[in-house]
């Protein structure tokens, strides 16, 4: 077969040509995988969601409101002062997730304390002034938080999550 | 081959007479400035055309399909965030249930789609004697001919022909099929006073606002256009070196038949 | 196909291919596979269809992710693909424009196998898995096209569905059946829905069974004669074949990318950006074009039955072609006379579909009418008569001796190889 003759005389390296074509077409085939992963990523209606305007003005002191945040609640707590004092009297040894609590508030809005209002064991909504501290309680499986969201006793690995926030006025909270 | 290509010459321009339906007379041909393999918007004319559409056609034509925060995309009219968030909170929003289980209004914010004028097709039937002013979302994309049907339809309002009988509440345009149309001539000149001083036109608003639609339609054209362009030339400069590889793989061969 | 000196080069591939061959069997049927030398590019959009099919599945199975297959909801979703997901203007295009490919190249496919006799003995099961192949193709693009639930998709599922209402005594009952209610609704775009997902995957197990059934024979080639045993006739699928076909993949590419960037919209119909009406049906109702030639022939015939029975006829006579065509010969490079006759064919395909996307009125009506005719006379008296009356021109001895060894003209026998 004239194809053995050439089989001899063939250049153990792949020729330049092969090469080329080949690195080419493999930049073609990651170009077109790269929308095909991409639209799994949210999009555009679900990222215009992503932020919330909360109306804070109404909340008073001792009380509690949830909203919505990208599919999951947010508790919006406004402590009254014994309940700040109380948060900040913990020592720290006590806490299987230690943190201050003045490291979950914002500076000079100590009172608000904004939370991911699921819990970190596996994923349930705490049920608010129940437990035994004076903060959460998760009926799932026996978790208790304090007054500032910290987990005290019970299976939840650390404390509720605190996103991200600002204060856009005296009576706005963004959220996100 | 010849054949074929005959053949589907043949086909193509027995097709191309299909454009005119009955006695409406062809589209006008406008030279856009979105046409052609590089073509883009120019966005002033998006922005004069959002107004026109706010101050003329929303009274009538809901948009529903767009959103607020869409005006200050890439690739549209491009309005700044702020300008967005103004135009957003422009428009009165139904949101709701609180608390108390109630339906309430709210100023608009950019993520809230565009205000319809009426709250369902029945009810924007009734007030305009049974004829159902259509959502312009997809328009341009929902007529044959296009933007440049839509520009004609706006340029086509003229006085019928003497021996044409014209109903009550029913118009004569050029360009609509059966001549008639359910729509008074929405636009004279000076309906609009734009805000970047352009002298608006009849001509120029019905530019300016089919613009604006053919971008509310395709809002993503511009992008579509550009990644097309490098394909392409991806594909062809591909094309030629899988060529190369095919001719030295096949040289192998002493004969091939 | 079966090469017993095939073995996996690494230590898992040793370990594996002793528990499932699939090594071997990719090496067998997809590398070392003997393909005739002398294929011409029209034996390559049996790759382009591979691609083809595959790209529909990927691009389909990412706009389900995003997709709601309700009555209330499915054209703001499509909307919302086309807007909000990323890139999803461009999955959405590569889909609606990737039917019309598909479509492209199996009639390009098809007629390759009627020029080159590819239906004949022994490849008849080949040729008969195709046209079912050919049938699911249309199921799923019919009901893929309903899904943006547009006035056409309404209105064109409303008609053909009407169509099953034409069998006699039990025809209500399918159409009931296949509606799920009283007319075109809800629980009709739901099943499309997931019929138009199946439907896919049925095809890729069909076209297994397909080239399975093509590598017993081995492939058809532009001469129609059969190889010599000896291997001289044939080169490995890979790389020649692979190369080949991979050329033109990218040419076809380049007109696919032609139609979804620069023109998206031109093969579809506009009213299907109008959200499905139920109380308004428009002026022209259409298929896309892939479908305009059984449009006509369906509506050629005045009664609603026989029209029925002809349009689904016209598909089915094709899977009798085998035994239709009494030539003895394969290719019609050798048959001067079914030549005439194929181009004729391809003729009155293009002119149905033509007449498919007019009113079903007037002159045009009468000339779907001839087409129709015409098209049945072709397989049903044509095929049978010019096997036994056409004088064939002399075939060559092998693919690589075009030239009849004692044949006179030279001239015209060098003509034929530039033809092939």
């Amino acid at each position: 077969m004239s194809e053995d003759n050439n089989k001899k005389e063939k250049p153990t390296r792949r020729e330049f040509i092969h090469i080329a074509t080949t690195t080419v077409g493999a930049v073609g085939a990651g170009c077109i995988a790269l929308p095909l992963v991409t639209q799994m990523n949210p999009d555009a209606s679900v990222k215009a969601l992503a932020k919330v305007e909360v109306d804070i003005s109404k909340i008073e002191k001792g009380n509690e409101v949830t909203v919505m945040w990208r599919g999951k609640p947010i508790f919006i707590r406004r402590r009254t002062d014994e309940e700040v004092n109380k948060a900040r009297q913990v020592s720290l040894k006590e806490l299987k997730d230690p943190q201050k609590d003045e490291d979950r508030v914002k500076k000079g809005k100590d009172e608000w304390l904004v939370m991911i209002g699921v819990c970190t064991h596996l994923g349930c909504v705490p049920l608010k002034q129940q437990g035994e501290y004076g903060g959460w309680f998760c009926p799932c499986h026996g978790s208790h938080y304090d007054i500032s969201g910290r987990i005290r006793k019970g299976p939840a690995p650390v404390n509720m999550e605190v996103p991200n926030y600002e204060f856009v006025s005296e009576n706005k909270l963004v959220i996100g | 081959m010849k054949k074929i290509f005959y053949l589907s010459s043949i086909l193509v321009l027995l097709c191309t007479n299909l454009l005119a339906a009955g006695d409406a007379a062809k589209p006008i041909k406008v030279d856009w400035s979105f046409n052609g393999f590089f073509g883009k918007f120019d966005r002033a004319q998006l922005q004069r055309g959002y107004q026109v559409y706010k101050e003329v056609c929303a009274s009538c034509h809901s948009m529903k399909y767009l959103s607020f925060r869409n005006l200050g995309e890439i690739g549209g009219p491009e309005f700044s965030e702020a300008e967005v968030k103004a135009i957003a909170a422009g428009f009165t929003v139904k949101d709701g249930p609180n608390e108390e289980g109630e339906m309430f209004d709210r100023p608009g914010l950019p993520k809230d789609k565009f205000v319809s004028p009426y709250p369902n097709e029945k009810a924007a039937r009734a007030v305009n004697g049974g004829a159902y002013p259509p959502d312009m979302s997809v328009l341009v994309k929902a007529r044959s001919g296009g933007a440049d049907y839509i520009y004609s339809i706006l340029m086509g309002y003229e006085n019928p022909p003497l021996d044409m009988k014209i109903e009550d509440g029913v118009y004569y345009n050029k360009y609509m099929a059966g001549n008639k149309i359910r729509m008074a001539a929405p636009l004279n000149d000076g309906s609009v006073e734009y805000s970047d001083g352009t002298k608006s036109s009849v001509s120029q608003m019905s530019k300016d606002v089919t613009a604006f639609l053919t971008w509310a339609a395709e809002p993503h054209l511009e992008k579509r256009k550009r990644i097309g362009f490098k394909t392409i030339l991806y594909l062809l400069i591909f094309s030629i070196l899988v060529f190369l590889s095919m001719k030295k793989i096949w040289s192998r061969i002493e004969t091939k038949v | 196909m079966s090469d017993i000196n095939y073995k996996p080069t690494s230590a898992f591939g040793k370990w594996f291919d002793e528990r499932l061959p699939l090594l071997t069997l990719f090496n067998g049927h997809l590398m070392q596979y003997p393909t005739p030398k002398n294929l011409n590019y029209w034996w390559t959009f049996g790759g382009i269809l591979t691609f083809c099919l595959v790209t529909q599945i990927i691009t389909g199975i990412v706009l389900a992710m995003h997709y709601t297959a309700h009555a209330d909801l499915a054209f703001s979703s499509v909307e919302h693909i086309m807007r909000d997901v990323n890139y999803g203007w461009l999955i959405r295009y590569i889909h609606s424009n990737g039917a019309s490919m598909f479509f492209l190249a199996v009639y390009i496919h098809i007629f390759r196998a009627l020029f080159y006799g590819s239906y004949k003995s022994p490849r008849e099961v080949i040729w008969i898995l195709g046209i079912i192949i050919y049938i699911l193709m249309m199921a799923a693009a019919f009901m893929g096209y309903v899904l943006p639930w547009g006035q056409m998709s309404f209105w064109g599922a409303t008609v053909i569905t009407n169509l099953f209402s034409a069998i006699p005594l039990i025809g209500e009952s399918i159409t009931q059946w296949l509606w799920g209610g009283y007319s075109v609704d809800n629980p009709t775009l739901n099943r499309f829905f997931s019929l138009h997902y199946l439907i896919p995957f049925l095809i890729l197990g069909l076209v297994i069974l397909h080239i399975w059934a093509l590598h017993v024979p081995g492939n058809n080639n532009p001469v129609g004669i059969d190889l010599k045993k000896d291997g001289s006739d044939t080169v490995p699928f890979h790389p020649y074949i692979v190369i080949k076909d991979l050329f033109a993949l990218v040419i076809f590419m380049i007109i696919f990318a032609g139609f979804v960037f620069y023109a998206p919209n031109v093969l579809g119909h506009s009213d299907n950006y109008i959200p499905a009406d139920p109380l308004v049906t428009p002026a022209h109702i259409v298929p896309e074009w892939y479908l305009l030639p059984f449009y006509a022939i369906l509506r050629s015939v005045p009664d609603k039955l026989g029209g029925v029975v002809l349009m689904f006829g016209a598909i089915f006579i094709l899977a009798a072609l085998p035994w239709l065509d009494t030539s003895k010969v394969r290719s019609a490079v050798f048959r001067p006379i079914y030549k005439q006759f194929f181009w004729l064919l391809v003729i009155d395909v293009l002119v149905l579909g033509y007449m498919g996307a007019m009113p079903a009125e007037g002159t045009y009506l009468l000339i779907s009418r001839v087409a129709t005719v015409y098209y049945f006379l072709h397989f049903l008296i044509i095929m049978p008569l010019l096997g036994f009356m056409e004088k064939t021109k002399p075939v060559p001895l092998s693919i690589a001796d075009p030239i009849l060894s004692g044949s006179g003209n030279l001239a015209a026998a060098k003509k034929d190889n530039n033809n092939i």
